[in-house]
């Protein structure tokens, strides 16, 4: 029986829940007002919230300064790109780890996971270097290769986790059922993790889209992503907090599109094998 | 066809023994159980024949081919699990059809299979469902069609009605044994029940710490145990053992009865003891007797007898039922 929760309860817990929404929303939301007003009224003090000159021209000069659409492409293909190629290893990779461990798993798991605490900027100079003699710098394919690489252990270490929940007979049932080890992953294990599967893609879709530190270092403009549509407004003669944020709101949009179209599946995936 | 033939089948898990070194011939078409208390290792040997575990040493022979170094999946055998293991994620035709549909069957002829075997075991109208829609009977029924639909060359059963009420699971033991019956498909079933060993096997294989103690048919266990361990495990209620004076005469260092081969007598002869308590079943009335220099004897009798606790009553085992035992437990004969 559901435990009852007394009105007066119920009532402080929703306030206490909108607050902390609104706080963490709020700078979103400050950026997209922004985005609306004069680069006078930007940062003018005290800052006007909601009674300004609302104005749709910087969108119209970002849009008429920089080619917004092939940044966007550029984002789509390397975020959705460098997921797809880390989920082709991880999948095979968690399902060794999560139904044939041996004695190292354990550790190979806790130092794949320790390569993501090393800061990015370590090997700023040496990937550069391989990038720029490999002639992968400006590239999507380069790109979606490092962001790959970069994703892997936490991609491997969500799917360790899902794959553990499912019962190891089902996938011995296959292996009964006369089915070799490649089909077991595609229609008997994938199927089953779909959830889980499902919410990897999303959130490393939405970790790629954001990366900022290699796309800026290793893009200039043929495969920029929105993360250096971004950066460019940022300029020598000082920052336009307006087009910023327009360029900005822009390019967040269709990541946050994509989450909010997705949250039930996010949700569920993050809390799956919680509740049996 | 379908005969298993282990060779010295070893099974080593980090620095435990589980299994030292298993020999065992099992024909075509027969019925074996593998009987034996929990952690005797009859699991792992069903998972060494199945391929879900890889063997240390030895060899197992599946019609004159040695496969132990085969995966499970090129075994030709199927499996039926103590959990259903059924993928959750298919209907339960999906279920049945599956091994079939990979194996590159036509599809019409993956249904007609499919629709013959769910008429054996009454699944037809819940072909549509998937495993959560359905009981633990109809569960267990869809794992069976899935282990059959295959025509494999051996079924493995593991504990597969221990998830089941005790009547469904009379029920299911008796669909198993016509079913194996009529498709003569050799079997092998691993079961903690003695009463699932008796009624099934035609062959039952004891096991204890990964030994085999004894194989024989049910009632050659029953009325000629090897050992004390076969005598002590296969009957309910247990056999009696009685050692040092009691046993002297009989030429033995201990000697079995069972329950049922003691008559109990408040007159005549017999060794002598007092009712501690009984059981009355209707048809049946156990009785606990203690008698001096043993651990207590247990009789069974048919029926209702006019005794109660506190009584002293005469025990005369039948003669020619006493199994006798030498110092080591192996029986004398």
């Amino acid at each position: 029986m559901a435990r009852r929760v007394s009105i007066a309860r119920a009532a402080t817990i929703t306030v206490v829940a909108w607050m902390v929404g609104f706080v963490i929303f709020f700078p979103i939301l400050w950026m997209v007002l922004t985005s609306f007003k004069t680069e006078l009224e930007a940062f003018s003090m005290p800052p006007k919230f909601l009674r300004f000159h609302w104005t749709l021209e910087n969108y119209a000069i970002v849009q008429q300064r920089s080619d917004y659409i092939a940044h966007v492409w550029n984002s789509i293909a390397i975020s959705f790109g460098s997921v797809s190629l880390s989920m082709l290893i991880a999948i095979p990779a968690a399902w060794a780890m999560a139904f044939a461990p041996t004695e190292r798993t354990r550790g190979t798991l806790l130092w794949m996971l320790s390569t993501k605490m090393m800061p990015s900027v370590g090997v700023l100079v040496p990937i550069y270097l391989i990038y720029r003699d490999l002639g992968l710098l400006d590239t999507r394919l380069g790109l979606i290769a490092l962001l790959c690489l970069a994703d892997l252990p936490i991609v491997i270490w969500m799917l360790y986790t899902y794959f553990k929940e499912i019962p190891m007979g089902i996938l011995e049932a296959s292996r009964m059922d006369g089915i070799g080890p490649v089909r077991e992953v595609v229609f008997v294990l994938a199927p089953i993790a779909l959830p889980g599967i499902a919410s990897t893609i999303l959130l490393n879709v939405i970790l790629a889209w954001n990366e900022a530190f290699w796309t800026l270092n290793l893009t200039t403009s043929k495969a920029a992503p929105l993360t250096a549509f971004i950066a460019s407004y940022s300029s020598p003669e000082g920052l336009f907090w307006a087009k910023l944020s327009a360029a900005s709101t822009l390019a967040i949009a269709p990541i946050l599109v994509l989450g909010w179209l997705s949250q039930r599946q996010l949700v569920r995936g993050l809390t799956f094998g919680a509740v049996k | 066809m379908g005969s298993i033939r282990l060779e010295g089948v070893r099974k080593v898990f980090g620095k435990t023994t589980v299994i030292p070194g298993v020999d065992l011939d099992i024909e075509d078409g027969t019925f074996v159980v593998f009987v034996g208390p929990s952690g005797c290792g009859k699991s792992t040997l069903l998972r060494l024949i199945a391929g879900l575990e890889d063997v240390s040493g030895g060899r197992i022979i599946i019609d004159g081919k040695d496969v132990a170094k085969l995966p499970a999946a090129k075994r030709g055998l199927s499996m039926v699990f103590q959990s259903y293991a059924l993928y959750p994620h298919m209907t339960a035709r999906n279920n049945i059809g599956f091994g079939l549909r990979m194996a590159g069957r036509p599809r019409d002829e993956v249904t007609r299979k499919v629709d013959a075997v769910s008429e054996v075991l009454n699944l037809s109208l819940y072909l549509d469902r998937k495993p959560g829609e359905l009981s633990g009977g109809q569960r267990q029924r869809v794992a069976i069609g899935r282990a059959i639909v295959r025509e494999p060359k051996a079924f493995l059963f593991d504990e597969p009605l221990s998830n089941l009420d005790a009547a469904l699971r009379v029920q299911m033991r008796l669909e198993i044994a016509r079913l194996q019956k009529s498709l003569a498909t050799t079997t092998i079933y691993v079961t903690h029940d003695q009463v699932e060993a008796m009624t099934l096997a035609d062959k039952i294989v004891v096991l204890n710490a990964g030994r085999v103690e004894q194989v024989g048919s049910p009632l050659e266990l029953y009325a000629s145990p090897a050992n004390l361990f076969v005598a002590g495990f296969i009957g309910s209620p247990r056999m009696n053992f009685v050692s040092g004076d009691l046993a002297a005469p009989f030429g033995a260092a201990t000697i079995g009865v069972r329950p049922e081969h003691i008559a109990v007598s408040r007159e005549g002869d017999g060794w002598r003891g007092t009712i501690s308590a009984s059981e009355h079943l209707g048809s049946d009335t156990f009785l606990y007797i203690d008698v001096p220099q043993t651990s207590g004897i247990t009789a069974r009798a048919v029926g209702e007898l006019g005794l109660k606790e506190g009584d002293d009553v005469r025990l005369a085992p039948d003669q020619g039922r006493i199994h006798r035992f030498d110092a080591q437990g192996q029986a004398l004969r």
